[in-house]
């Protein structure tokens, strides 16, 4: 057990980066979206969509990479979709939001079930089908020398791309929103679009590129699951990720850095409770399973009842840009 | 005019289903002088500029600059030709700063910091030729209203804007912002620029301005120098000739005091304040009548009264009895035998989708005769809706007809059925004949004339001077907010209405003159 303590620290936190890296991709792309001014609540179902076409087109082709362009392209039409009826039609983008995750939760079994006889599995995916873990330099060497070492070799390292990608995804949509013109142009779209158009740009189009972005991040959320994290889609694999990025996009006020700071609280109450289910506490025993499953949701309700919406929420969420 | 004009509107024609917004308007408007656009809200100046900045495209008409004929596509080209627009409702982002607002859209490079540094560099230059100086990394939402309107000229300027259109821009200023802007615009007048001033404000335009354009319904009624005209004679030309109806029905006898409200406030469900400190007596036996120009918080007054909008401060009475003002609300004031037919009826009097048995009863639909031991009595709704119906000639007379499927005039009909059969002590009433047709109006004023012979007590907000000489007994006339003046109908002048509507009190001509 003296070496226990540090594993069991090395092992929780390589899950919680695991488990932050779905969410974060979510919630970057939903930044994309809301920041310029388009409610998305359709996550949940365009990840969904994007983890089962990332793993039938890599169980079909073998080939990872083909996969996940495929879950990007899936993703990035359902946004499509969503600017359709947000922004071209002006909807209601709650609506148009959860119809898009309802499309998915309805579409995607019936495929599954219609293209692969494994009852709403897709075939477990070989090696090549997968998005592997890359591990860094010298970590076979790294890993005999210590604490420091393994942390390097099973943390830092050993984790897949995306991850990687997950964790820069943060300061690049930092840079892009705060340090270019075409982010300034974007969050301008969010809080006001009637100045944007008076200052002679195009609203709809902001918007539609903000809802690409959105797109090709929640193609990458997807891929993850099916492609990384596991060998495979399963069925309902997203179990309401989707909906935790929203809320951690609210925490983190719209800003990338602090969604990326919910997002990890969200995934080390989820670590957590993977590890501490059939623990014994000193004076309450074991606490209940479904107790110790809950606790993710309850961070979540807490933190957000905490935290609320407020002033910092984009001036223009969610109303539609009707050209004055 | 030896050299061709700054900018020329020629014939510009725009409708927007039946509105027609502008009507063959041509002007012109000079370099390095100040214009001034004066009209009534919906007379049609807000379109023609929003044409001027490409936010719309007219029907029929050409713009000229400089003598050549352009087309303005978008905001985009309008403002590539030197043409700057500062909005009533200021175009900024209020979480950004004051430099990210002028940049936003001229910030042609990937990185933001080349052009960050080179606005910085522009604002400098602005403030040191214009005096418009500016924190560049203060946000927009940490500044005065004033600074902000500022920041809109400074975007204008940004862009090298020639002809600059301010729209109302001094509805939200205070008298010392006010002289502030002026200054501005003179020194821009002065560097050749061409200023186009929209205003309802005579004062305003007298002060400011060199030359001078009066619409009226969407027509260009006069043009001329500031310097050859005062305020009486653009308030007349503004508002137009009215015809003298001759009064309806006999004298006031004011009687009990019904209604009292002091220094009352209220707000739109915007949040914007649109009336503040207001005082305001209705009694028995009287018509009040409230004019002024559209927007200058009538509507508001009226739906404050009604218990739609909530009074924020102040003091409510009702006969004589001070009310918490958390109670003033449309139910209890029914209670009381306060009637409101609202000046807006489809969005707040009329359910479209409802029959006109169903729309007859709201908000007395819990009472007898529509209720009975707490459910509705459809025979009862009927025979109610039927009687309703012939008593003031509501067609047809099918009371199962969907209420948005009848003509606005018949609506309107149906909502004072409602409300003045319930005889109510104090009748609270909006535009009452908007869109009914010319028997029916006879009719309508006949009613509320009735109604003060028989004591009970009135007020009418409505846009139809004749109407309101006809009928008032008192005529407050609001501007801005506030109650700035009391005529009796026959000092009720076109000239001297119109000079108090347009802020013009007398209490200000006796400084002026004194």
């Amino acid at each position: 057990m003296i070496a226990g303590i540090e594993t069991e620290i090395l092992v929780i936190t390589a899950s919680i980066l695991r488990l932050a890296t779905p969410l974060i991709l979510a919630a970057i792309g939903g930044l994309f979206a809301e920041r310029a001014g388009v409610a998305d609540l359709g996550l949940e179902g365009k990840m969904l969509a994007a983890a089962f076409t990332a793993a039938s087109i890599s169980a079909v082709t073998g080939s990872a990479i083909t996969g996940l362009a495929a879950a990007i392209i899936v993703a990035t039409l359902l946004s499509m979709l969503h600017f359709i009826a947000t922004v071209w039609k002006q909807g209601d983008q709650i609506v148009s939001g959860m119809a898009i995750n309802i499309l998915a939760a309805g579409l995607v079994p019936t495929l599954a079930y219609a293209l692969f006889p494994l009852g709403g599995q897709t075939p477990p995916l070989t090696d090549d089908g997968r998005l592997l873990d890359l591990s860094l330099p010298f970590s076979h060497w790294a890993s005999s020398t210590g604490f420091i070492g393994q942390f390097y070799a099973s943390v830092l390292g050993g984790q897949s791309i995306l991850i990687y990608v997950a964790f820069l995804a943060a300061p690049a949509a930092t840079a892009v929103l705060y340090r270019t013109g075409w982010g300034l142009r974007l969050r301008a779209a969010g809080e006001n679009p009637q100045a944007v158009a008076s200052a002679g740009l195009d609203v709809v189009r902001l918007r539609l590129q903000g809802l690409i972005m959105n797109g090709v991040f929640l193609g990458l959320a997807g891929g993850y699951l099916s492609l990384a994290a596991n060998a495979g889609y399963s069925r309902n694999m997203t179990a309401g990720k989707g909906y935790l990025a929203i809320a951690a996009l609210i925490l983190g006020r719209w800003k990338p850095w602090p969604t990326l700071g919910a997002c990890l609280l969200f995934a080390a109450a989820d670590a957590l409770q993977g590890r501490l289910q059939g623990i014994v506490f000193p004076a309450l025993g074991v606490i209940p399973v479904p107790w110790i499953t809950a606790l993710p949701y309850i961070v979540t309700v807490i933190v957000l009842a905490i935290a609320g919406r407020g002033q910092s929420m984009p001036k223009a969420l969610g109303l539609p840009y009707v050209k004055a | 005019m030896s050299s061709p004009a700054a900018l020329e509107l020629i014939g510009i024609e725009k409708s927007f289903g039946s509105i027609h917004a502008n009507r063959g308007i041509s002007i012109k408007f000079a370099a390095g002088s100040i214009h001034g656009l004066i009209g009534e809200n919906g007379a049609g100046k807000s379109t023609l500029m929003s044409i001027v900045f490409g936010m719309q495209q007219p029907d029929v008409g050409a713009i000229r600059i400089d003598g050549r004929t352009v087309d303005f596509p978008t905001p985009k080209a309008a403002i590539t030709a030197g043409i700057g627009m500062v909005h009533q409702h200021f175009m900024l982002i209020d979480r950004c700063t004051v430099l990210e607002n002028l940049l936003l859209g001229t910030e042609n490079n990937f990185a933001l910091g080349k052009a960050l540094a080179y606005g910085r560099k522009r604002m400098a230059e602005l403030a040191r030729e214009y005096g418009l100086a500016l924190p560049p990394d203060t946000r927009v939402r940490d500044l005065s209203i004033g600074e902000r309107q500022s920041v809109e000229i400074l975007k204008a300027l940004y862009r090298d804007a020639r002809i600059l259109i301010l729209d109302e821009p001094t509805s939200v200023l205070n008298a010392e912002q006010k002289e502030r802007l002026f200054a501005i615009l003179r020194t821009l007048r002065d560097a050749g620029k061409t200023v186009i001033f929209v205003s309802h404000k005579l004062s305003e335009i007298i002060a400011l301005t060199d030359h001078v354009a009066v619409l009226r319904q969407g027509r260009m009624v006069g043009e001329t120098a500031t310097a050859e005209t005062d305020e009486a004679a653009l308030a007349t030309i503004m508002i137009g000739g009215h015809v003298d109806l001759g009064r309806i029905g006999g004298a006031a006898e004011p009687g009990e005091i019904l209604l009292e409200a002091n220094g009352i406030a209220v707000c739109n469900p915007q949040g914007e304040r649109k009336i503040d400190n207001l005082d305001l007596t209705l009694r028995r036996g009287e018509i009040v009548a409230i004019a002024g120009l559209a927007g200058s918080g009538q509507s508001e007054l009226l739906q404050a009264l009604a218990g739609i909008l909530p009074i924020d401060r102040g003091r409510m009475s009702w006969r004589g009895q001070a009310m918490d003002l958390r109670n003033w609300r449309a139910k209890s004031l029914r209670a009381l035998g306060i009637a409101h037919v609202p000046d807006e009826p489809r969005r707040f009097g009329l359910v479209a989708d409802f029959s006109a048995a169903e729309s007859a009863i709201l908000g007395y639909h819990d009472c007898k005769p529509a209720a009975r031991h707490g459910l509705l009595n459809p025979r009862a709704i009927l025979a109610d809706c039927n009687a309703a119906m012939n008593d003031f000639d509501v067609r047809p007379r099918r009371p199962d007809i969907r209420t948005g499927a009848m003509s606005g005039g018949n609506q309107q009909k149906l909502l004072l059925a409602r409300e003045m059969r319930r005889d109510p002590e104090l009748l609270l009433i909006g535009e009452p004949t908007q869109g009914v047709d010319i028997g029916a109006v006879a009719a309508i004023q006949a009613r509320l004339a009735d109604m003060r012979a028989r004591g009970k007590g009135v007020l009418l907000v409505t846009s139809d001077l004749d109407q309101i000489r006809a009928l008032a007994d008192r005529i407050l006339v609001m501007n801005s907010g506030a109650i700035v003046g009391e005529l009796s109908p026959d000092q009720a002048t076109d000239r001297e209405l119109g000079l108090m509507m347009g802020g013009v009190t007398t209490k200000s001509r006796a400084q002026i003159s004194g």
